[in-house]
């Protein structure tokens, strides 16, 4: 076990697989020789050469395109998004071609790709880029997405997203490249669709992903201080979705909170929300709240962008509402 | 496979030549276009009487652009198309059989009736899709040239689009990259003059072959309705790819002889019946080619006959078997979204599929 960063334990995983599966390639805008924008390729370049750690022009939708044809004929591509904001460009190649051609082409074609990149926002990055995008990809049956909240499981996810044989999203967050934990060395794969209980606890659920789990431990740590055992629940991967991790909790506490960044329409909370009156309406106390990006794209004055974002004081809000404490 | 006939034909004895060809060739040419026109007639009928659905975009008239630049590939070169695809996936080696079960949806088509009429698919004929996105086909075909060369393979990729698609980004996106990677891909442009009712010089200001060259890559102008001029140059082109002379660009002036889908009429408010009526009269490459072969002593027209006899059993064979052939399990409905579906989690959440 090591303590890393973020950055450093995906950067481990790419290596790792890379020197595992000669059909493993890293592909991206600056990615090579600037060692990516956000450092997490560097040193793959002088390791790997320019034939397996390849810079882009600035083509989104060209280059997404192309490691979807690359994974038609067996590659393993790992197609890096400087950031998911720029990933809109190449959504039809994701959407349309890779998500659907095992089954257009019944079973013929498979295409074990890896799109990754930061998602979510940073810091007064302004509306265009400062967007939690995992609807998009999660909508489209034939896409898996994980979503790692520490450097373990960026590690981890990553590695099971590269040998996945379908196409998965991996979105991390530029907040957490800085991050440090523990990583366990060599291999360390965390499988997808499963969930991992970051706190134990026994009066309200908070159910959350990616950089949000942060917040959310923020927040049950906040309500310990007052007597609330709040468990915190880390989804890590939305599809696969750990749905029984979920209705276990929720059996337990018989109330949730969902926290994610994104928008609420249509967004990851309403699908777990969804699941859970399905399945464990019998279960809850209390309707289950969602603490999400406020409805707008986001604003870029300081004032307004903190009044967006979700954050541990809201959270704690929500909790209050659905254990009727306020 | 009718193909692989037309391919071999010049190995057998001497025969006399037509234009550098072998006769048994060109006779094969003709009779493999007949395949390819007949086939398209059928799916039309088949179309009226609601044996096939959905959208259905016939190859009628291009038939040698089908043949001419499939013939001289090898079978581990690969294709791909957008939709208007029937016909080069039979030029590809795909069945009359099996191509027209997945226009009728069913679970003996090349796709298991997933696909249909746009996604027809053969991974072991190396004929990679019927795409159904205007120019989507395009970074795919990119990403298979990148990966024979990444793997350092002796195969070249074809990429087949109409004459629309090189004004969308993804062709764009594509050559720039082919280029600067020196991948081996030719792209092909079918160009039937209109994308869907839209007439090409209505919608750009350069003439097609500006479009690869400003990307650095080597344009090729040919007569896309005569098939011999049509595989002399994809000859050439296939055997520079592989030599390493990098992606290569070919305006193939075609016509489109039928409507842009079932549900398009053949002439209408954007091109007139006089110009399709002389466009099929003047410039039907199957009609070229049985002039030429009856011209130069080669085909009488009781071997016509005969040969379009036998086609049409071909096709009509087809066609019984997609009748026969039974519809997709309904059990297998959430099969092949994944292609390990046993995982942890859930991967559906309609409550079916597991």
């Amino acid at each position: 076990m090591a303590v890393m960063t973020y950055r450093d334990a995906l950067n481990q995983a790419l290596a790792e697989e890379m020197e595992r599966d000669e059909s493993v390639f890293l592909m991206g805008e600056e990615v090579a020789e600037y060692d990516g924008a956000y450092k997490v390729s560097r040193g793959l370049l002088e390791r790997f050469g320019d034939g397996r750690v390849v810079d882009t022009p600035i083509s989104e939708l060209g280059f997404a395109g192309l490691g979807v044809g690359a994974a038609m004929a067996g590659l393993r591509p790992v197609i890096e998004f400087m950031t998911f904001n720029f990933a809109y460009l190449a959504l039809d190649q994701v959407i349309n071609n890779a998500a659907k051609t095992h089954y257009m082409t019944n079973g013929q074609l498979r295409v074990p790709i890896v799109f990754r990149g930061p998602n979510g926002a940073a810091l007064q990055l302004a509306a265009q880029h400062s967007q939690a995008c995992e609807s998009y990809y999660l909508h489209a049956p034939g896409v898996k997405l994980a979503s790692p909240a520490t450097p373990a499981d960026a590690k981890g996810l990553l590695k099971a997203a590269i040998r996945d044989d379908d196409p998965v999203v991996v979105m991390e967050s530029e907040m957490l490249y800085n991050a440090r934990g523990d990583v366990p060395e060599g291999e360390h794969v965390v499988p997808l669709g499963v969930a991992d209980v970051k706190m134990e606890g026994t009066d309200v659920s908070i159910i959350s992903h990616g950089q949000m789990v942060h917040v959310a431990l923020q927040a049950a740590r906040m309500l310990e201080k007052d007597g609330v055992s709040a468990e915190v629940l880390d989804l890590r991967s939305l599809r696969p979705l750990d749905a029984e991790a979920i209705l276990r909790s929720v059996h337990k506490t018989n109330r949730a909170v969902y926290v994610e960044e994104g928008w609420p329409f249509a967004g990851v909370g309403a699908q777990v929300v969804a699941l859970i009156q399905d399945e464990a309406f019998d279960d809850l106390d209390a309707p289950v709240r969602r603490v999400t990006q406020a409805d707008v794209p986001m604003p870029y004055a300081r004032n307004l962008e903190k009044l967006s974002k979700p954050d541990a004081a809201r959270v704690v809000d929500a909790c209050g509402e659905v254990l009727y404490r306020q | 496979m009718p193909n692989s006939a037309v391919r071999d034909a010049s190995k057998s004895a001497p025969s006399p030549l037509i234009e550098g060809f072998p006769a048994e060739q060109v006779l094969g040419f003709l009779r493999e276009m007949l395949v390819y026109r007949r086939f398209e007639q059928k799916a039309e009928e088949a179309y009226a009487i609601g044996k096939i659905g959905g959208f259905c975009h016939l190859h009628t008239g291009q038939e040698a652009v089908a043949l001419g630049f499939t013939g001289p590939l090898r079978p581990e070169d690969y294709t791909l198309s957008a939709y208007r695809e029937h016909t080069l996936a039979l030029a590809k080696g795909i069945s009359a059989r099996s191509a027209m079960a997945e226009l009728y949806g069913r679970a003996g088509g090349c796709s298991g009736g997933r696909g249909g009429s746009m996604h027809l698919f053969s991974a072991k004929h190396n004929f990679m899709g019927g795409w159904g996105i205007v120019g989507g086909q395009i970074p795919l075909a990119t990403g298979l040239g990148w990966a024979i060369r990444y793997r350092g393979e002796d195969r070249v990729c074809a990429c087949f689009l109409g004459d629309a698609a090189v004004n969308q980004g993804a062709f764009h996106e594509s050559l720039n990259m082919a280029a600067v990677w020196k991948l081996p891909v030719i792209y092909i442009v079918e160009n039937n003059g209109y994308g869907m009712g839209t007439a090409f010089q209505r919608v750009t200001t350069t003439p097609m072959v500006e479009k690869s060259r400003a990307h650095g890559i080597p344009a090729h102008e040919v007569n896309g309705q005569d098939v011999l001029a049509v595989w002399r140059l994809m000859e050439d082109l296939a055997e520079r790819v592989r030599d390493g002379a990098g992606p290569q660009f070919v305006d193939a002036e075609t016509y489109r002889f039928k409507g842009h889908s079932m549900s398009d009429p053949v002439s209408g408010t954007y091109r007139s019946k006089e110009e399709v009526e002389s466009r099929v009269r003047e410039d039907d490459p199957i009609a070229h080619l049985r002039d030429l072969l009856m011209e130069t002593g080669h085909l009488t027209q009781r071997d016509l006959e005969r040969m379009d006899e036998e086609v049409r059993e071909l096709v009509e064979d087809a066609a019984d078997f997609a009748d026969r052939s039974p519809v997709p399990s309904e059990e297998g409905l959430h099969e092949f979204v994944y292609a390990d579906p046993d995982v942890q989690g859930r991967l559906f959440l309609d409550g079916r599929g597991g």
